[in-house]
């Protein structure tokens, strides 16, 4: 299993304004993520759901006005990891060479964090294949490959954009209770445009109305992430969430 | 299969050329059959394989350092974007101008020796690998950059393990270009002036008109550039395996 730190970060919005081309995507957009749950935004297309991840990213291609802070104890808490929607594996590069991406990139890969990365691998089911190429492998095992490099970070802010959304349902249930079960702990920012996803990932939802991007409404959930596709908190909340996001696409 | 292939393909094209001489008429001195030719080539093969040792040289030394440079100056205009407002105009200036045209020149600069050959073979191959090289970093995932630099990765490093390889295919197309374009560079060079070298024995041969002679000079030409786009091609697959890609034969 990851570790994870036990004082996960939380993250501040403040007034945040973001334009791109004379189009106001956010205006003085206040969000406040909550340390060591899991938050997620969901909202219709284009209404800014990957910017926002971005913005938090420290992307310099998100200018915006306002402020963001990431309230850690320890600055070293207030890196991030990220996990987007395609993969992004390096074909030249092994499961295991990918997963230690983050360690070669900073010229810090050691035994003991190969041996941790090969855990890892066993613990997501995939410890015959540490030696593949990505390019052998199914969209699933991919997508397994890239949360555990995203793990591997051992960052205590996870942001993930869609990360599941290009595979088939039954594989995207099986990723979202392996991430559910590996970041618990973390404070993990996730983007989805799949109502169904967020109720069972989330502890709290954003549900965002699109130009510029307004907080609509926050439904806060009981009980521990990952729930069962027939929970009943899931069949009390999909309806009005599925409306909002059909209302949201409408407009 | 692909050798059986490549083997069709040549018998056709001999069998094409014999037929071409057997039907037109067309006196030996002209155009001689394929016969004539391997009896020349078996004549005369100590000849020609010390001209092609020369012609050889020159081609790889000029596919070396075109392949060096090329990737410098693609390095170059890739980490300081300023160079690359000043570099880019010249290249493109540089192709602008035939190289066959410079030929002479290079003679007269760098003498009749193998410098003006490889001069040439680098001048021809220059462009396809920077450009390639250029355009292939250039056209990096930008999500792929985007998640190096959170991960804290060093500008060397997102180089070394992201960039580089991400561009080798766009590169391996500039270097396939640049082996087929190599011995023509060579070659050009040695016709304007040497005293050595296949291109030097087929104005040599052609000056005597033994035609036979000229045409095996071309054919072990042809058969040795033949062979090395192969070998190149094969080590370019190998290197870039992730990249499956439809052969030429």
């Amino acid at each position: 299993m990851a570790e994870l730190p036990l004082q996960a970060p939380s993250i501040v919005l403040d007034q945040v304004s973001v334009c791109f081309e004379g189009i106001s995507l956010f205006e003085r957009l206040s969000i406040t993520i909550r340390a060591g749950e899991c938050t997620c935004i969901l909202g219709p297309s284009g209404c800014g759901k990957s910017t926002l991840l971005r913005l938090v990213a420290g992307s310099t291609a998100v200018p915006f006005k306002g402020e963001m802070r990431i309230l850690a104890e320890d600055p070293a808490q207030a890196k991030v990891a990220w996990m987007g929607q395609d993969d992004l594996l390096l074909p030249w590069f092994t499961l295991l060479d990918n997963i230690l991406l983050g360690a070669r990139l900073r010229g810090e890969v050691t035994p003991q964090r190969r041996e941790k990365a090969l855990g890892l691998l066993k613990a997501a089911g995939l410890e015959g294949y540490a030696q593949s190429f990505p390019g052998t492998l199914s969209g699933g095992m991919r997508q397994r490959g890239a949360l555990l490099r995203t793990l591997m970070e051992e960052r205590s802010i996870l942001l993930m954009d869609e990360p599941f959304s290009a595979l088939d349902a039954l594989t995207r249930l099986k990723l979202q209770e392996l991430s559910a079960d590996l970041t618990r702990g973390a404070t993990v920012l996730l983007v989805t445009h799949d109502p169904l996803e967020a109720l069972r990932m989330a502890d709290t939802i954003l549900v965002l109305s699109q130009g510029p991007a307004r907080v609509k409404s926050v439904v806060s959930l009981t009980g521990r992430p990952p729930r069962a596709v027939d929970s009943p908190e899931i069949s009390k909340h999909y309806p009005v969430l599925l409306g909002e996001l059909l209302a949201g696409e409408a407009s | 299969m692909k050798t059986l292939r490549l083997l069709v393909l040549a018998a056709g094209l001999i069998s094409l050329w014999q037929l071409l001489v057997s039907l037109s008429g067309v006196p030996h001195y002209i155009l001689p059959d394929p016969l004539r030719v391997l009896v020349a080539i078996g004549k005369h093969w100590t000849t020609l394989l010390r001209h092609l040792g020369t012609t050889f040289s020159e081609i790889l030394l000029g596919f070396v350092l075109g392949i060096l440079m090329g990737s410098a100056t693609a390095l170059t205009m890739f980490l300081a974007p300023v160079m690359k407002r000043w570099l880019l105009p010249i290249l493109v200036i540089s192709q602008a101008i035939p190289v066959f045209a410079l030929a002479p020149i290079l003679v007269l600069w760098f003498g009749y020796g193998m410098a003006s050959k490889v001069a040439m073979a680098v001048l021809i191959i220059y462009f396809p690998v920077t450009s390639s090289l250029f355009y292939g970093m250039q056209r990096t995932q930008p999500d792929l950059l985007e998640l190096a630099r959170i991960m804290g990765g060093s500008t060397l490093a997102i180089l070394r393990h992201i960039v580089l390889p991400s561009a080798l295919p766009a590169f391996a197309s500039g270097v396939r270009v640049a082996t087929a374009v190599a011995p023509i560079g060579a070659v050009v060079g040695e016709w304007v002036g040497s005293s050595s070298g296949l291109g030097f024995y087929m104005l040599h041969a052609n000056a005597r008109m033994q035609i036979d002679l000229m045409f095996a000079a071309l054919a072990v030409l042809s058969l040795v550039s033949l062979l090395f786009y192969f070998l190149v091609d094969h080590l370019l697959d190998k290197l870039i395996f992730w990249e499956s890609k439809q052969g030429i034969i």
